[in-house]
């Protein structure tokens, strides 16, 4: 009962320092309001409807896939929503469509453009067509999604191997200590983005394999950092206390040596959060990244740099990219500042 | 003496391999401890006194058995802590405890001060959960430190604080041995002399036996029934603070105990001050390693290494010196 109402307490100490950062705390809600609009980018951007009402009752669109004779029309196929003439179809039978706020999903072509594609921003396309007629604003929205996830699940694999990689040399030292460290330094020294784009080029890449080849190299990040830490504290005296005490080594390296090597870890989280979604974009802007067609931020830089003549493309992506580096910047700043136990505990002083 | 014998150290040395070149190999030996032996008498506070850098916080802690002895035997009833398992060393810990010497450092951080108490008794597993809480309220109330303070984190408190906490973590399996690795050098000098009581009431009171090691000869004298003086990892001279104080028979100890501070300007002593520096762990001196900078150094010094022998002829009190000349002093 005692360690839950420390816990809570300690964690209130760190909220207070958080929000008083404000920089920081705007920057989360901010980052959270981005967030909430682009996880269910199927319902704010698609090319299906989210409800229909027709004779048949009601349809759902964008969870299930309905043939165009389901609503009296003439093909087997799925139907074409955004063709006029489905519209038509529905108003003739007295029903109507709620459509999601972007009339566009990711990979829908507009076929309606009145000039060639790249089409600069219109009422229709709020922030203009890249090169294959797509809508941008819809593109953002899943791109930007899909670099969020693939920064968070970086970061949290990089995290683990790195973590118990320092742990283990720093705990174990000696010859452990010295054979990963040698391994480490040769590793750090391979040229990494060119061993990325040859990895991407043996394989066809998707989501995991990204992460996974990327994984290879992020973790060196914060193995150095957590095996300085560890070393460090072997020779604190509440480690040698704990060893006078008869504490197992397990126990003093979960209670003691990690919580306090975490915190410098920490520190390092948002610029692998931030790398990582840096690399990624790299790799999508270079072509080696996701599959192609899929929505990207580094893809849509790329067609900015191949179409300068509209300057809406890159524009919109190198925005949207700057906008979520710096929003990770200051989040983690604000972050680390509250985990810093010299913070967290100075204010509350009696 | 007649007391009895709690700890007997035999013969402890601590070498540390000087490693260099491409492969690591032994390039030299550091002697930090070198063939130490002394009894510990039940209930006495043994002072154990020298420079930095002379081995005494190895001592502590080979002795402790956080650095593994290279050598020797310390035997606590007849148990050897120096050769124990595992296991018989974790039931050993309830016995033998240690006091650090930075309040710093010897507290965790990120773990309150009560949950630093309890984990002792959480370890060895003593009592039900509402025994243990019993405990640390009560070690609490034992250092002078309010019960009510236990749920606050350690930076929270000043280095006196500090130590007291870190001085009832270390009462908690009810040891019966505590060596105290300068205890109070990290505290200012008016919160010393409060730690240092609190010491003494707690022997009182729970018959606890000290090594009290410390490079103050002034605190040493306090404290002590018995003092040890040692100089590049060996003991030149134990005996009881009287005779030491009052009658030091090694040159070594002479020269500690005429460089200690008169607070008062006008007192002045004619003192030789120590010539050189302390020579190193790695080379030391042949024979004597205090014969480079003795002022009574004969050529047997620089030959023979001296063994502790008693200092009065006409009958042992205990005061054994390591000196081939001591009868000339």
């Amino acid at each position: 009962m005692a360690a839950s109402l420390h816990l809570s307490r300690l964690n209130r100490r760190r909220l207070a320092i958080f929000r008083s950062n404000r920089r920081g705390w705007w920057s989360l809600w901010i980052f959270a309001a981005i967030i909430t609009i682009t996880l269910p980018a199927e319902f704010v951007a698609n090319d299906r409807p989210l409800l229909i009402s027709s004779d048949r009752g009601w349809s759902v669109p964008v969870l299930a896939t309905y043939a165009e004779t389901d609503f009296g029309g003439e093909f087997e196929t799925e139907a074409d929503y955004r063709d006029p003439w489905f519209a038509e179809l529905i108003a003739s039978q007295g029903g109507w469509i709620l459509w999601p706020p972007i009339r566009y999903g990711p990979r829908t072509v507009n076929f309606d453009l009145r000039r060639p594609a790249p089409a600069p921003p219109s009422w229709d396309n709020w922030l203009g067509t890249d090169d294959q007629a797509r809508d941008v604003t819809a593109r953002l929205i899943y791109g930007f999604r899909i670099s969020i996830l693939f920064g968070f699940c970086l970061t949290l694999l990089s995290s683990i191997v790195g973590i118990t990689a320092g742990a283990v040399q720093g705990f174990f030292a000696g010859w452990v200590d010295l054979l990963m460290q040698r391994f480490i330094e040769i590793w750090q020294g391979m040229p990494t983005l060119y061993l990325l784009i040859i990895l991407a080029s043996l394989v066809e890449p998707d989501f995991f394999w990204l992460l996974g080849l990327m994984l290879m190299f992020s973790w060196l990040q914060l193995v150095g950092v957590v095996r300085a830490e560890v070393l460090r504290a072997r020779n604190f005296d509440f480690v040698r206390a704990a060893r006078a005490l008869g504490v197992s080594d397990g126990t003093i390296m979960l209670r003691h040596v990690l919580p306090n090597a975490a915190v410098a870890a920490l520190t390092y989280l948002p610029f692998v959060l931030t790398g990582s979604v840096a690399v990624l974009a790299s790799l999508d802007f270079l072509g080696f990244g996701l599959p192609p067609g899929s929505p990207s931020l580094g893809e849509l830089l790329g067609q900015g740099k191949r179409n300068l003549h509209a300057p809406w493309l890159g524009l919109a992506a190198f925005l949207t990219l700057a906008l979520l580096l710096s929003l990770l910047v200051f989040i983690g700043e604000a972050v680390r500042d509250a985990f810093d136990p010299r913070r967290t505990t100075a204010k509350s002083a009696p | 003496m007649k007391a009895h014998a709690l700890v007997e150290v035999r013969n402890l040395r601590k070498h540390y391999p000087v490693r260099g070149g491409v492969f690591g190999r032994q390039r030299d030996t550091v002697r930090a401890v070198e063939d130490v032996s002394f009894l510990l008498h039940a209930g006495e506070t043994l002072g154990l006194v020298g420079e930095s850098g002379c081995g005494k916080s190895t001592l502590g802690r080979t002795l402790m058995r956080l650095e593994e002895p290279t050598t020797g035997d310390v035997l606590f009833e007849g148990r050897n802590l120096a050769s124990a398992s595992a296991a018989e060393l974790f039931t050993l810990r309830r016995d033998v405890q240690m006091i650090f010497q930075d309040p710093y450092s010897s507290l965790n951080p990120r773990i309150t001060i009560g949950e630093a108490v309890r984990e002792p008794l959480d370890i060895h597993r003593l009592g039900s959960a509402d025994d243990r809480r019993a405990r640390v309220d009560e070690l609490f109330e034992a250092v002078g430190l309010s019960p009510k303070v236990q749920e606050r984190y350690p930076h929270e408190f000043s280095g006196g604080q500090r130590q007291r906490v870190g001085i009832a973590r270390s009462l908690a399996l009810r040891p019966r041995v505590i060596v105290a690795d300068e205890p109070v050098s990290a505290l200012d000098v008016s919160v010393q002399g409060q730690v240092l009581n609190l010491l003494v009431q707690l022997q009182r009171d729970l018959g606890l036996t000290y090594l009290f090691i410390s490079h103050d000869l002034s605190v040493v004298e306090y404290l002590s029934d018995r003092v040890a003086v040692m100089y590049l990892g060996r003991i030149v001279e134990i005996g009881r603070r009287r005779s030491i104080f009052s009658a030091p028979a090694h040159p070594y100890t002479r020269a500690l105990l005429e460089s200690v501070p008169i607070a008062d300007p006008r007192k002045r002593r004619d003192r030789v001050p120590l010539q050189g520096e302390t020579p190193s762990a790695v080379h030391p001196p042949s024979g004597c390693a205090f014969h480079p900078r003795c002022p009574l150094a004969a050529a047997v010094c620089r030959g023979e290494v001296p063994a502790l022998e008693s200092v009065r002829t006409d009958g042992d009190d205990g005061h054994l010196t390591a000196c081939h000349r001591h009868e000339e002093i």
